[in-house]
C-alpha cells in the first residue's frame, strides 16, 4: 500500500493524522459549508451585517420562500422529465450497441467504435447551431422532447465505450456454449447477456442521471420558458431575480443539488465503477 | 403448401446468417441517433461558418469571411488567450488530486465518509459550484473576500476586476476537477501492486522517490484519464463563465465556447455563421488533443487484441 499504512507510524504521526482529516475536510468544503449557512439565515441577519457568523435563528423559511415565490418547484419536475427518459433511452441504445461491438467481430468494428468515442470528446459548440436548427425545424424547440432526444444521441457515445468495455471483459465461454446449444443471438443477448450487464447498467443510471441533471449548456440552447428550463438553466434565471438575496440563491442552489447527491450516495459504489472505469488496467 | 417452405426456408437462411446480421441490426438505433445529432452537425458547423446567418432568414455565402473578421477580432483574441490559461491552471487538478488522493489512502476508520465527502464537488452542478463561488467572491460579505480583507486590510473583487476574474473562475472550476482526478487516483492506488512496493521498501526506497520510479509508472492508466478529462474540461468550460459573471466585466473572462454561444445566440442578434467559425476553431483545437487521445487508445486496443 502507498502511502504506507498510517497505523505503522509512530503515535504522534496518527494522531497528527487523525486531527488532519477533519481540518482538511472543512477546508476543501468551505465554500459549501458558508453556502449551507447563509440558506438557513434569516434575511435580517444579511441586512444586519451578519455575514459571516452563524445564523441568530434558523430560517428554513427562505427554503419555503424559494418553493413559494419561484417556479423552482417546476423547474425541478423539469429536471425530472428530462433526465429519466435520457437515462433510459441511453441505456437501451447502449445495451444494443456495446453488445454488437463487444461479442461480433466485423469488417469496420472497431471504427464505428471509435466513432463513439471520438464523437464523445468534441466540444459542445461545434454542434450548437445545426443541432438547434433541426430541434426547430422538428417542432421541438423549446420542449423536453428536444432536449432528451439530443442527451439520448450523445450520451450514447460514452456509454457505448462503457458497455462495449464491459461486454469484453465478460467470459466468451458463455456464449459461445448457448451457441452450441443452438440459442439464438437474440436470446443470447436477452437470457445470457442482459442480466450479466446489471452492474454496468446500474453505474451508467447513476452516471448520466448526475451528468444530464446538471448539464447546463443544452438545457439554456434548447430550452427557454419556465415550463420547459431544467432546473440549472432556471437557477441562471433566478440568479437574476434575486440580486443580493444571497439567503434566497444560497437555499436555490442546494435545493437543485439534491437529487443528484442523493444519488451519489445511495449508489456510491456503482458511481465511482462507472466515473473510474479504465483508471485501472 | 409453398408458403410454409419459403418461410422454412427463409427460417433456415436466418438462422445461418444471423451471427453476421445481428451485430448490424443492433447497432443501427444508436449509430443513425449518433450520426444525426452528433457527427454530422460537425460537418455541417463547418458548413454553416462560410455563411452569413440570422438563424431564421436566408443563409448568404461569404466563404472565408467569417473567418477575417474573427482574426480580427479582438473578443476573440481575449477568449482565446483564456482558453489557454484555462488550459495551463486546469491541470493543476492532476497532481492536486493525486496529492489528495495520497493523503486520503489510509485504512483508518470513517476514511470511506472521508473520500465521498471529498469527492463531493463533482457531484454537484457546475451551476451550483459558480453559485457557491460567486457567493465566496462577493464584495463586503464573502467568506473570501472578508478572509483578504481581514489579510491585508483591503478586500478584492475578484469577479469585477478584469484581470482577476479568469483566475477566480478557474479555481471554482478547479474545485470540482481535483475532486474527479482524486477519485481516479484513489482507485489507481488500490490496484497498485504491493509486492512491488515491498520490494522498492527493501531497496530503501521511500517518499518521493518512491512515488515516482515506483507508484506513478503504475499510475499511468489513471493518469492518462485525468489528463484526458481534464483538457476536455478546460476547453469545455461554458457554466462557470455564464453563472459567475456573463463573461464580464468588459467581456474579459470569455472563452471560446462562451464567446461562440454569446455571437450566435445573444439578444444583439443572432449570428450563426460567425458563432460556427468560432466553434470551429474551437474544434480545431480539441482535434490535435483528440487525435492524441484516439492514437493512445487504438494503439493499447490493438496491443489488446
Amino acid at each position: 500500500m502507498f502511502p504506507r499504512p498510517i497505523e505503522q507510524t509512530s503515535r504522534t504521526m496518527q494522531i497528527g493524522y487523525q486531527v488532519a482529516l477533519p481540518l482538511a475536510l472543512i477546508l476543501w468544503l468551505l465554500p459549501l459549508i458558508g453556502v449551507a449557512i447563509t440558506s438557513v439565515k434569516p434575511a435580517s441577519d444579511l441586512a444586519a451585517g451578519n455575514y459571516f457568523g452563524l445564523p441568530s435563528a434558523l430560517a428554513f423559511s427562505n427554503y419555503a420562500e424559494v418553493f413559494t415565490q419561484s417556479p423552482i418547484g417546476q423547474y425541478i419536475w423539469n429536471s425530472f422529465k428530462v433526465t429519466i427518459p435520457t437515462v433510459i433511452g441511453t441505456l437501451v441504445l447502449s445495451c444494443l450497441t456495446g453488445f454488437a461491438l463487444g461479442i461480433y467481430r466485423f469488417r469496420g468494428n472497431i471504427w464505428v467504435f471509435f466513432m463513439f468515442v471520438a464523437g464523445n470528446f468534441v466540444p459542445f459548440q461545434i454542434l450548437m447551431v445545426p443541432v438547434r436548427d433541426m430541434t426547430v425545424n422538428l417542432g421541438l424547440y423549446n420542449t423536453t422532447t428536444g432536449l432528451v432526444l439530443f442527451h439520448v444521441a450523445f450520451q450514447t457515445g460514452f456509454c457505448t465505450l462503457f458497455m462495449r468495455n464491459f461486454i469484453r471483459a465478460l467470459p466468451r465461454e458463455l456464449i459461445e456454449a448457448a451457441r452450441v446449444e443452438g440459442v439464438s443471438e437474440f436470446r443470447i443477448f436477452w437470457y445470457v447477456v442482459l442480466p450479466l450487464m446489471r452492474p454496468a447498467i446500474a453505474a451508467l443510471s447513476v452516471l448520466i442521471f448526475t451528468f444530464i441533471w446538471n448539464d447546463y449548456f443544452w438545457a439554456t440552447v434548447l430550452t427557454t420558458s419556465k415550463e420547459t428550463q431544467p432546473v440549472t438553466a432556471g437557477l441562471y434565471s433566478l440568479n437574476g431575480q434575486w440580486i443580493a438575496q444571497w439567503q434566497l440563491v444560497s437555499a436555490g442552489a442546494i435545493v437543485a443539488a439534491l437529487p443528484p447527491v442523493a444519488m451519489f450516495f445511495l449508489m456510491q459504489r456503482h458511481f465511482i465503477a462507472g466515473l473510474t472505469l479504465g483508471a485501472v488496467k | 403448401m409453398s408458403h410454409a417452405s419459403t418461410d422454412a426456408r427463409s427460417r433456415t437462411w436466418w438462422r445461418e446468417n444471423q451471427q453476421k446480421l445481428t451485430p448490424y441490426i443492433f447497432l443501427i438505433p444508436g449509430v443513425i441517433f449518433f450520426l444525426v445529432y452528433v457527427i454530422i452537425p460537425i460537418f455541417q458547423s463547418f458548413w454553416i461558418s462560410g455563411f452569413d446567418w440570422d438563424g431564421l432568414g436566408e443563409k448568404q455565402w461569404i466563404g472565408l469571411e467569417n473567418y477575417r473578421e474573427l482574426f480580427d477580432d479582438d473578443a476573440f483574441y481575449t477568449s482565446l488567450k483564456n482558453n489557454i490559461i484555462w488550459l495551463v491552471l486546469y491541470m493543476l487538478a492532476v497532481p492536486a488530486g493525486l496529492g489528495i488522493a495520497i493523503f486520503l489512502n489510509q485504512k483508518v476508520r470513517g476514511i470511506r465518509a472521508y473520500k465521498s465527502l471529498f469527492f463531493f464537488p463533482f457531484v454537484i452542478s457546475q451551476v451550483v459550484v459558480g453559485l457557491i463561488f460567486a457567493w465566496f467572491y462577493a464584495p463586503n460579505f464573502g467568506l473570501f473576500y472578508i478572509l483578504i480583507e481581514r489579510l491585508t486590510g483591503s478586500g478584492v473583487a475578484i469577479l469585477a476586476d478584469p484581470d482577476l476574474v479568469t483566475y477566480g473562475i478557474i479555481a471554482a472550476g478547479l474545485w470540482p476537477q481535483i475532486a474527479y482526478c482524486m477519485i481516479l487516483y484513489l482507485t489507481g492506488l488500490n490496484a497498485v501492486d504491493p509486492e512491488q512496493i515491498e520490494a522498492a521498501r527493501l531497496d530503501a526506497a521511500k517518499g518521493f522517490k518512491m512515488l515516482w520510479y515506483v507508484i506513478l509508472p503504475q499510475l499511468r492508466p489513471a493518469t492518462f484519464m485525468a489528463v484526458v478529462v481534464t483538457v476536455i474540461g478546460a476547453l469545455r468550460s461554458f457554466d462557470l463563465v455564464s453563472i459567475m459573471t456573463d463573461g464580464g466585466p468588459f467581456g474579459s473572462s470569455r472563452v471560446l465556447s462562451f464567446y461562440m454561444y454569446e455571437q450566435a445566440l445573444s439578444e444583439y442578434g443572432y449570428r450563426m455563421g460567425y458563432g460556427a467559425s468560432i466553434a470551429v476553431i474551437l474544434f480545431l483545437i480539441m482535434m490535435v488533443f483528440i487525435s492524441g487521445f484516439i492514437w493512445k487508445m487504438v494503439d493499447d486496443e490493438r496491443k489488446g487484441l
